[in-house]
């Protein structure tokens, strides 16, 4: 095995394009999806027209909520381009300029002045059904944070004025009574003037008045409460069942060494296999030079060293930039060397099936690339019938297994690594079967 | 003389497709025995299963694979290594002593030592050939099964490998070779094997099959060829 190694190498040492793209190629790809998973959405930009007068204060009650509240909050959700005008705003939409464009109305104090009535914006959007539906779900979010920050705003206001009710205080300064008394010291107070008065009809009116009072002030005290729990009816509480919580970044370098990882190893092992049919050496080395087995043998334990050079040595890098706990090296190691070898065996299956380099890089990229991408469909991203054939697929092969293996080296994320390792083991036994049948048409 | 070379029996079976028919024969140290007959008829797999490179159904080949070299139709060599690697290579896989002798050897009987450095990709059609042939000495087998191996070979390079396949014939070397080109089993074969529909059906002398296809021929093997097959296999002239 190891002149055909030497022989392999050599021949690799002498393929520097094919080396170059073998290793550049995936390595971008990876790094593209990697950017893809960790990148959260960049805020739109959305033109924002407030025309609403400066300054403007909606009253409820005594108390006074600044309009601007709500027009910062929705600001703060996108990347807002302030402009003046309605027309000037659907010129910008249709330039491309901004993506939509979001309109204040000058009558949203008037209607949320009422306490009656709500107050509403006018959403401009344009662009094919992708834009469309990011644009409404990206704007429907913006405008449901600044309802819910609006909300909060008007709901410590009405509080305030409950708590004057209850409590009393001096409110000439927002333009009220000098001194008012609180509901909750009325009945006190009902109680000492009524053990001054004698029995009769008005003593028995001043009863049921106190009386009044204290079951008033009783019940007002609750409907701050009320208030709260309207304003946010449910609040999140998230428990992360399996594992640590695994940062979107360090889950990112996983995917892109994996897929790293998985191409370059498939690829050469599939194309390490392919060369010997196309230079038709295939016959002359299993007619009792080399056994069929100790080949393919030859060409997995080449493709999985190369690759796991490589996926080791991406992985060390990028773990320059993002903060990876490296007193899990060793495990690191474990996760790429079953996954390595896990993807040569996938790989060499196809290159006994394949007649020709070329056939085995295609068969090689069109198997590849869709399992990459269903292993990373999450729950819930597709229907359940359609998740359960995409599970049992991702099953089949060795990317989402080896995803686990390495995201559970690296983060220690769930399931537990050596249910993953087993779960390599089994595939890499199963696509060396197949490629042991595939390579029987040269015998 | 003691055959070297014994066939017994041979069948070979793809599914349905029956490539060889209890094909029997032998061949002495020294001889040049040339299988002819029509596209299909079962050469290359007659000359695969002498070589070891596919088992048969039914029957037996001696020697082993171990002690027959083999030229594939198609130049079984790596083009991105060199003539001396491509040797080296092989002479280690097989186990040779001493793999820098042969692969000298080799180079000096196949007259490559010029082209000792150069990646066989490089080199013309024949010269690839010639590399192929000599993958397949490079054990020093008693026997060698050549498949067609001067197809794609211009004039020269033809006679250049009759030439140094003869030579080898001379030292003792049991040659079966397969061809289209008649005049090539008329002129370098002791004796030809004809197969047709994977059936052997004649097995002597070129002289003997021209008599076989008809006198009045005038000594053209190849219009004998057809004359005999027509006759004795009237639909496998084409191998259909």
């Amino acid at each position: 095995m190891r002149w055909l190694l030497r022989k392999d190498l050599l021949i690799l040492g002498r393929s520097r394009l094919l080396v170059a793209l073998l290793v550049i190629y995936p390595v971008v790809i990876a790094l593209l999806i990697g950017f893809a998973i960790s990148r959260s959405p960049s805020r739109l930009r959305v033109a924002v027209v407030d025309e609403t007068p400066p300054g403007q204060t909606v009253l409820l009650g005594s108390q006074r909520v600044r309009v601007s509240t709500y027009a910062d909050e929705l600001f703060s959700q996108v990347q807002a381009v302030p402009v003046a005008t309605r027309a000037e705003a659907i010129e910008k939409v249709k330039s491309g300029a901004v993506i939509a464009a979001v309109v204040i109305p000058p009558d949203i104090v008037s209607r949320l002045s009422t306490g009656l009535a709500r107050g509403s914006v006018e959403v401009l959007y344009n662009g094919d059904a992708l834009e469309q539906s990011l644009v409404q779900s990206t704007i429907n979010s913006a405008i449901a944070q600044a309802n819910i920050a609006f909300s909060e705003q008007i709901q410590r206001s009405a509080a305030e004025a409950i708590d004057a009710l209850l409590q009393g205080r001096n409110l000439a300064i927002l333009g009220g009574p000098q001194e008012v008394i609180g509901l909750t010291r009325i009945p006190a107070t009902l109680h000492a003037i009524i053990a001054r008065q004698p029995a009769g009809r008005d003593r028995q009116e001043l009863e049921k008045i106190a009386t009044f009072a204290g079951f008033a002030s009783q019940n007002l005290a609750l409907s701050k409460n009320v208030l709260a729990t309207v304003g946010q009816p449910i609040q999140v509480n998230s428990t992360l069942l399996h594992g640590r919580r695994t940062p979107l970044n360090t889950f990112a370098v996983v995917v892109a060494v994996s897929v790293s990882l998985m191409f370059v190893c498939v690829l050469l092992a599939a194309g390490g296999v392919a060369l010997e049919r196309e230079e038709h050496t295939l016959a002359r080395l299993i007619r009792g030079l080399v056994s069929p087995g100790g080949l393919l043998a030859e060409k997995g334990v080449l493709a999985a060293g190369c690759s796991f050079v490589v996926a080791l040595a991406m992985l060390a890098g990028v773990a320059a930039f993002v903060a990876v706990d490296w007193s899990r090296f060793g495990l690191w190691v474990l996760a790429l060397a079953f996954g390595a070898v896990a993807f040569a065996s996938l790989g060499v299956a196809i290159g006994a099936l394949a007649r020709e380099v070329r056939a085995a890089s295609l068969l090689a990229f069109l198997l590849s690339l869709p399992l990459a991408f269903l292993a990373l469909v999450p729950p819930g991203a597709v229907g359940p019938g359609f998740y359960d054939a995409i599970g049992v697929v991702s099953f089949l092969f060795p990317f989402k297994a080896c995803l686990q293996a390495l995201d559970t080296a690296v983060n220690g994320a769930s399931p537990a690594l050596g249910g993953s390792l087993v779960h390599l083991a089994g595939l890499t036994i199963v696509f060396g079967a197949f490629a042991r049948l595939g390579l029987r048409r040269a015998e | 003389m003691s055959a070297v070379l014994r066939v017994d029996s041979l069948v070979k079976r793809y599914g349905e497709l029956e490539a060889l028919r209890d094909v029997s024969f032998q061949a002495d140290a020294g001889e040049l025995v040339a299988v002819i007959g029509p596209n299909g008829a079962g050469k290359t797999t007659l000359l695969s299963i002498i070589a070891g490179a596919q088992a048969p159904t039914s029957g037996s080949v001696e020697p082993g694979a171990d002690a027959v070299g083999w030229a594939p139709q198609q130049p079984a060599v790596y083009s991105k290594l060199t003539v001396a690697e491509n040797l080296e290579l092989f002479a280690r896989l097989e186990g040779v002593g001493d793999p820098a002798g042969a692969v000298d050897r080799m180079l000096g009987q196949t007259g490559l030592r010029g082209r000792a450095s150069e990646r066989v990709g490089r080199l013309s059609g024949g010269n690839r050939q010639r590399v192929n042939v000599a993958l397949g000495l490079l054990g020093d087998p008693p026997v060698l099964a050549l498949d067609e191996p001067s197809a794609s070979l211009d004039p020269g390079q033809r006679e250049r490998l009759w030439g140094f396949v003869v030579g080898l014939a001379e030292g003792g070397t049991t040659v079966i070779f397969s061809t289209h080109n008649v005049s090539e089993a008329q002129r370098y074969g002791h004796r030809a094997i004809v197969l047709a529909d994977g059936r052997l059906l004649f097995d002597g002398p070129p002289d003997e099959l021209l008599r076989a296809g008809g006198e009045q021929l005038g000594g053209d093997l190849e219009r004998a060829l057809v004359a005999f097959l027509l006759d004795r296999s009237p639909s496998g002239v084409d191998g259909s």
